[in-house]
């Protein structure tokens, strides 16, 4: 049987390179095209075209094909790659599977969530704009509230660094087409997959395919897109942020050391919310940025780190395709060695104990079902210097720390996601106010918790557009 | 530089240069300081013992280049050349003191024989554009000597690759880019303002300047270029895209040390993947097992690149190249073994600060 055969997409061409990396999924091989960075220069030098295609479109039309896609998304059969042969729901997930190691389970759910965020992409677009008719993206300029309002797109496209880890990040770039912004996208090594059915779902739908660029590419090409676009987005470490953080046009998702924070009132119904706290560190295989990492609770730490560490110590590897699996395995197992003896060097340091370990059938690192698993791992922590304190790996773990509530919000750094379990309302007020908190969850929420209404990561819309003073009475338009 | 013997005269022909190199350089009269003073060092006299080449590989250790730092140039100065002053020409380095070869005329010889290599079809006549490392680099008179030979003249435009390297290493991505514009606006300038009909730049350059502007609109004709591995799907890029399948493309392997490789004419059997033959018996490139260079790889298989120069000015036994290949076997072009799709040594397992101009 011939491999399938991914192409570089060049905003509307498929172009099959002769570097490609070459993968076996369910015995039959799957090669992808790797796109040189000089291949992706000079096509970025056509992306005035790109936005052409998609300025000829009204924006309510492009919201039509969104939701359309959607449906093709979750339910359709599309190209596979460039070839004749279809990829169904069902293919896509275990191939995703078999690729990241991500369960069919998850895969699933995160198909779910990807879809969600195309349904819902008027509610998505209303709450970046904040409620400003789809006419914006038409015209560049609307009346709301009887004031002239014009804004315009600070860049000809929206190059993406997209991660493997989880499906589900695929959604923050999509907006950006129904803001008739071009994309253009790096996918990750191991999920080039995603991405490529996203676009072919749109392309089916109606998006012109001159809107799309998609490059599986080197480190060098990666840097070619980041710095060959306006607008950029880049998942990463703690090293890519600091490679990227003096360039103002690239927005870099580093380490999202997500939070609970437990306020005083809360601290002795802890019980009740258990399992929102295990969903938060648990919930995708603990792969996002948004799962949580930390627990800070003012008092009790030791009853429900002991609690969680029990609930966390119950989850055990399985099958890739069993309905039940919430564990992922590592597609490099180099890599979940390398963490598991991280962490091992990092508990030899005094003030962390890994609470899990007395409850977890066998070691950390585990060899199962033909996987390499990293089972979830609990670290009751002294203090939030503690090396284990306050990072994050991409399988469940999480730290759980006693402070004081008053000195939580000086004490958690940067944060992506802050569940703040809590009703005192002077205490709600600093954290709203507070600058190391991208997304705050007030209750007792996940912090795996989407509202479609809410900016996710950013806000797409004010990255990609600016608005412009508009004075004077003869608007013609 | 191409030639008309069987692959077994061709090793004739190696083996014969071979004892009358081992002579040159091994007697008092003729030899340098360096390896007059290495043999006595030894133990053992090469002329006596060096039949053929592949007695080289036999005997004499693998060169270390860094002495090329270390040692003084006169040393390497043969005797019969004492009287005439020689050119210093350096290789690489970013920091500290760098290798130095001396040098008289190879550098005409070989640029003469890659000149007769190609005809006039496939860089007619007309100016010459060279935009690449100039300065201490043997290659700035080389192309000028290219160009003067075929009777043409040259424009120059230099890049210096060690402050490239050094931005890179420092991590300004963002300066590096900047001077990287700076040399393509100097560039493009020329081929705005001046006649130019063949140039001779690096592969990254190259494509950077096409970005600019078409470079058969420009007039260019034909193109030689050298100094970062090309993938095929790189050549297949820079033929198809940068060249517009229109202007003659001359990729080369070499280095201060060698000279210059001529790569095969390419077939749509090669798919794009290039294969470079050394400018034998004056250089030769075997492709080693990296574990055990004295040994040869079967053909289609990566190694070590090994090479050895012998040529009347220098002569270098068994070095160790930093890069790695496939051994190709000989072709009708060239009648002894090539190596193909070069990169990097190891650069599956490193990283690599290559391909910066």
């Amino acid at each position: 049987m011939s491999a399938i055969h991914i192409p570089v997409l060049r905003l509307g061409q498929t172009y099959r390179s002769l570097d490609t990396i070459k993968f076996n999924v369910s015995g039959q091989p799957l090669e992808i095209s790797v796109a040189n960075s000089g291949l992706i220069r000079r096509d970025l030098q056509q992306l005035a075209k790109s936005g052409e295609a998609l300025r000829a479109i009204p924006c309510e039309t492009l919201v039509g094909y969104m939701e359309k896609a959607a449906e093709l998304y979750l339910h359709g059969h599309l190209p596979w790659g460039d070839g004749e042969r279809l990829q169904s729901p069902a293919d896509y997930v275990a191939a995703l599977s078999q690729l990241t190691g991500l369960p069919h389970s998850l895969g699933r759910s995160n198909m779910g969530k990807v879809h969600a965020a195309m349904s819902n992409i008027r509610a998505v677009i209303s709450g970046l704009t904040r409620g400003m008719p789809l006419e914006l993206f038409d015209r560049g300029f609307v009346r709301q509230n009887g004031l002239d309002v014009n804004f315009f797109a600070e860049t000809n496209s929206l190059g993406v660094l997209l991660p493997s880890n989880s499906p589900g990040v695929n959604s923050l770039w999509l907006p950006a087409l129904v803001m008739k912004i071009p994309v253009v996208l790096k996918p990750g090594r191991e999920d080039p997959l995603t991405p490529f059915r996203l676009i072919q779902a749109m392309i089916a739908a109606g998006f012109p395919p001159a809107a799309f660029g998609f490059y599986p590419t080197t480190h060098d090409g990666g840097d070619t897109l980041l710095f060959g676009t306006g607008r950029a987005i880049a998942f990463g470490n703690d090293t890519t942020l600091k490679k990227y953080a003096p360039y103002r046009h690239i927005n870099v998702h580093g380490s999202g050391r997500s939070k609970i924070v437990i306020g005083d009132d809360f601290a002795a119904d802890w019980p009740k919310h258990l399992d929102v706290i295990v969903n938060s560190i648990a919930a995708n295989g603990g792969r996002s940025c948004i799962n949580c990492s930390s627990v800070l609770i003012g008092k009790n730490r030791d009853t429900l780190a002991d609690a969680l560490a029990r609930k966390l110590a119950a989850i055990e590897p399985l099958p890739r395709d069993h309905p039940d699996a919430t564990l992922c395995s590592f597609a490099n197992p180099k890599s979940a060695k390398a963490i598991d003896e991280r962490l091992e060097e990092f508990l030899q340091v005094p003030g962390a104990v890994d609470l899990t370990a007395k409850y977890r059938n066998g070691p950390r690192l585990v060899e199962a079902h033909g996987q390499t698993f990293l089972r979830p791992t609990l670290i009751v922590c002294d203090d939030l210097n503690h090396p284990l304190a306050n990072t994050e790996y991409g399988f469940p773990f999480a730290s759980v720390l006693q402070v004081p509530q008053a000195q939580m919000i000086g004490q958690i750094g940067e944060s992506l996601v802050v569940s703040a379990f809590t009703r005192d309302q002077a205490w709600s007020i600093d954290l709203m106010t507070s600058t190391n908190i991208e997304r705050l969850n007030l209750g007792p929420y996940s912090t795996m918790r989407v509202q479609w209404e809410q900016p996710h990561e950013g806000n797409l819309f004010e990255f990609l557009y600016r608005r412009r003073a508009l004075q004077g009475d003869l608007v013609a338009v | 530089m191409s030639s008309k013997l069987t692959p077994p005269q061709a090793q004739s022909a190696l083996d014969a240069w071979t004892r009358k190199m081992i002579a040159w350089h091994f007697s008092p009269a003729t030899g340098c300081d360096y390896w007059l003073k290495w043999a006595k060092t030894a133990g053992w006299d090469p002329r006596k013992e060096i039949k053929c080449f592949a007695d080289i590989a036999k005997k004499f250790p693998h060169f270390d280049d860094d002495v090329l730092r270390t040692e003084q140039p006169e040393r390497f100065v043969p005797k019969a050349y004492a009287k005439r002053p020689y050119n210093v020409f350096e290789t690489g380095g970013t920091t500290g003191m760098p290798k130095q070869r001396v040098g008289w005329d190879d550098y005409k010889t070989d640029y003469e024989e890659y000149s007769d290599h190609y005809g006039p079809d496939f860089f007619p006549k007309g100016n010459w554009l060279m935009v690449g490392p100039t300065g201490p680099r043997r290659l700035r008179l080389a192309v000028e000597h290219l160009a003067n030979y075929r009777g043409d003249s040259c424009y120059f435009v230099d890049l210096d690759p060690r402050f490239v390297k050094r931005l890179i290493g420092m991590g300004d991505m963002a300066m590096a880019r900047k001077y990287q514009e700076h040399v393509i606006d100097q560039a493009a300038t020329i081929l705005r303002h001046r006649k130019i009909t063949n140039m001779f730049t690096t592969p990254r350059l190259l494509e950077n300047l096409a970005e600019r502007m078409s470079l058969v609109k420009a007039g260019l004709k034909g193109v030689f270029v050298g100094g970062t591995t090309m993938t095929p799907q790189y050549v297949r890029f820079v033929v198809e895209e940068v060249l517009e399948n229109k202007i003659n493309f001359a990729p080369t392997y070499g280095n201060t040390l060698m000279g210059l490789a001529i790569s095969k004419k390419l077939t749509k059997a090669d798919n794009y993947s290039l294969t470079y033959y050394a400018p034998q018996p004056r250089a030769t490139l075997r492709i080693v097992h990296p574990d055990n260079p004295a040994e040869l790889v079967n053909y289609g298989d990566y190694g070590r690149v090994e090479l050895t120069t012998m040529t009347k000015e220098f002569f270098v036994p068994r070095f160790l190249e930093r890069d790695e290949a496939i051994r190709r076997p000989p072709c009708s072009e060239f009648p002894w073994d090539g190596v193909g799709d070069v990169r990097p040594f190891q650069s599956l397992t490193k990283t690599i600060i290559e391909g910066v101009y």
